[in-house]
């Protein structure tokens, strides 16, 4: 693996009046890694994904992505960015090059450069002679496909995946999770979060967060051994959920 | 830039791709100024009426002959006795019954006036009034040619009334500015804020906001088709007002034109504002209808009177939008006054539009978290 470090956080605070939804977050991402952000709902996921993709400043520390500090410069992180959300992100009463270009030209792709590229995209998903159909009239999965695939299309440093495979079939999941090998053999970092704990052990690296702070990260196999278990299923209970435990 | 125009584009192709948007932007228009022009009337043609004439001499049958010849009436009945009012009332094809009373023109001659009864269907206030206010005009006209002629000594102080600026008192002049009016603030406000909430139900505004377009930049390409559409819009009713019912623009155009820019501008910020309160498009309808449509159209003037209104509602028809503009828009399309004349009025509504989209900014970014620039 690279060792060219892509996200680089230390010391991340971030505070909602007396809340502390991220308390002291440090961790740096790789390029070309899958990142796995695992963690319950209310953990503070969500908040550090925001400050990461420069919707929301952090409250104290450093953050630092493609280069680029957060704090400071956040519109400068989103052209560098990608991000697909689990809510659905592509426009279903447009046509699938219609929605290719739509996000080519926000992220400031050439029109050109759009068309030439859309074929070739569609051809690498099997998706040939879809270019003119409305959103609307395709399978659930294939559009997961390929809003992944347009997330990916101006080729970003990082991809932001969050919970990209909720309410998506097992088949189509892995085909899902054969797309995000690729991506990142290609280069591009990919930071996903999940709630599926058979698809953290897909990830290079997971970092587990509980009410806003990391308190796991490292490869799934590492951390398995560590808490002596035989799943990230089963460690995640075990560690999100100390008290229980040691009744 | 070039962002900015791939996703003002995405905006037209929602647009035009989305059938009931259409028909609400131009289908609905069309419909309101026909409705309202044709079947909303508040003049009168054509009444039925029907005489009771127990007179049969010369001057009944004149007079009958004077209110048929009008446009106004229809003769439709003759009846023969007072208990066949009832019927024919309940069979609600008349609106009027005129009476004339026996020997009408020996008691004339004798005593120099008579009364004529004219019977009504209260039923219908407004028409009601129209004939009875109708047929007196007619009754009265024919004996101040009478007294002329008869008697020159009596003093009669005769009205002449003349309507300025609409001589026919055609309704279509008080309908086609209503109607610009009421179809600009719901093109504009209903519309922006169901396609701004639509974004957010959707799960497509988080990654607008994700990528490289600025929050104002998403704000204004959601808005920019909706501001040019209108003003097609606006250009659509003032041609349809003048081919069907020949009503012209009186003042200027252009000014008239960046009135309607104003106002447009307006209703689009007041649109963002809901946008930014709501998070279902239902409720988006619901707002829209329920704080602009209504008070719009009951309140503004458009169609009753803001002089007849009891004071605590003609102080709150001060804060609506369309009051002011139809004041305006009446100025310049039918009186044909110029800025001079509209001044206040106008600056009225740029405090508004100022104040709505300040209001609706600040909000924007309040959502957003200390998120946009």
């Amino acid at each position: 693996m690279n060792e060219q470090k892509v996200i680089e956080v230390d010391s991340l605070v971030k505070k909602f009046g007396s809340f502390v939804a991220n308390n002291n977050l440090t961790f740096d991402v790789y390029k070309g890694e899958i990142f796995g952000f695992l963690g319950a709902n209310g953990a503070g996921k969500t908040t550090a994904i925001r400050i990461l993709c420069g919707l929301s400043r952090p409250s104290s520390g450093k953050v630092k992505v493609a280069g680029i500090d957060a704090a400071h410069n956040p519109e400068e992180i989103k052209k560098r960015i990608g991000y697909m959300s689990q809510r659905f992100s592509l426009y279903e009463d447009l046509t699938v090059s219609e929605n290719i270009e739509l996000y080519g030209g926000i992220y400031g792709m050439r029109m050109k450069e759009i068309r030439t590229r859309t074929p070739e995209l569609l051809s690498r998903l099997n998706f040939t002679g879809y270019a003119d159909t409305l959103i609307r009239s395709l399978p659930l999965g294939l559009r997961q496909k390929l809003a992944f695939a347009v997330a990916v299309f101006h080729e970003p440093e990082i991809v932001f995946l969050d919970e990209p495979t909720s309410g998506v079939d097992p088949i189509t999941r892995r085909q899902f999770w054969e797309m995000i090998y690729e991506t990142a053999g290609n280069g591009i970092t990919v930071f996903v979060t999940t709630h599926y704990m058979d698809e953290a052990e897909y990830c290079d690296r997971v970092t587990i967060m509980n009410e806003g702070r990391i308190v796991a990260l490292d490869t799934p196999a590492a951390l398995r051994q560590k808490y002596g278990t035989a799943s990230v299923e089963e460690l995640f209970v075990k560690i999100t959920r100390p008290k229980k435990e040691s009744v | 830039m070039k962002r900015f125009m791939a996703f003002v584009r995405k905006e037209f192709l929602h647009i035009f791709r989305d059938y009931r948007t259409l028909i609400i932007l131009f289908g609905l228009p069309a419909a309101q100024i026909l409705i309202f022009g044709y079947a909303v009337r508040t003049d009168l043609t054509n009444a039925s009426i029907a005489v009771l004439d127990n007179a049969h001499d010369e001057v009944s049958s004149e007079l009958i002959m004077k209110l048929e010849a009008s446009e106004f009436f229809t003769l439709s009945h003759n009846i023969k006795s007072y208990s066949e009012i009832d019927e024919v009332f309940r069979q609600g094809k008349i609106k009027a019954v005129i009476v004339f009373p026996e020997e009408l023109s020996a008691r004339l001659t004798r005593d120099g006036n008579v009364t004529v009864s004219i019977i009504a269907d209260g039923s219908e206030p407004n028409t009601a009034s129209l004939v009875t206010g109708y047929t007196t005009a007619i009754l009265n006209d024919w004996s101040a040619t009478l007294t002329n002629k008869v008697t020159e000594s009596l003093p009669v102080i005769n009205t002449e009334v003349k309507m300025y600026f609409n001589p026919n008192l055609e309704s279509q002049f008080m309908f086609v500015p209503g109607v610009i009016t009421l179809i600009l603030i719901l093109v504009c406000a209903l519309m922006t804020s169901v396609t701004i909430v639509r974004e957010k139900e959707f799960g497509t505004m988080e990654v607008l906001l994700v990528s490289p377009l600025k929050p104002w930049q998403i704000v204004i390409g959601k808005v920019a088709p909706y501001f040019f559409l209108s003003l097609v819009n606006v250009i659509v009713i003032l041609i349809m007002a003048w081919f069907v019912f020949g009503l012209p623009v009186m003042g200027s155009i252009s000014l008239l034109m960046a009135e309607c820019m104003l106002y447009i501008l307006l209703g689009l910020a007041i649109g963002i504002l809901v946008s930014t309160s709501v998070q279902k498009m239902e409720n988006a309808i619901f707002i829209s209808f329920l704080t602009l449509m209504l008070p719009s159209l009951l309140l503004s003037g458009f169609i009753f009177p803001i002089e007849n209104m009891p004071k605590g509602y003609d102080y709150f028809s001060m804060l609506l939008p369309p009051r002011w503009f139809v004041e305006i828009i009446r100025s310049v399309m039918i009186k044909g006054s110029g800025f001079s004349f509209v001044w206040k009025e106008t600056l009225i509504l740029v405090l508004m539009t100022v104040f709505f989209i300040v209001l609706s900014a600040r909000k924007f970014k309040v959502r957003l978290g200390e998120g946009g620039k």
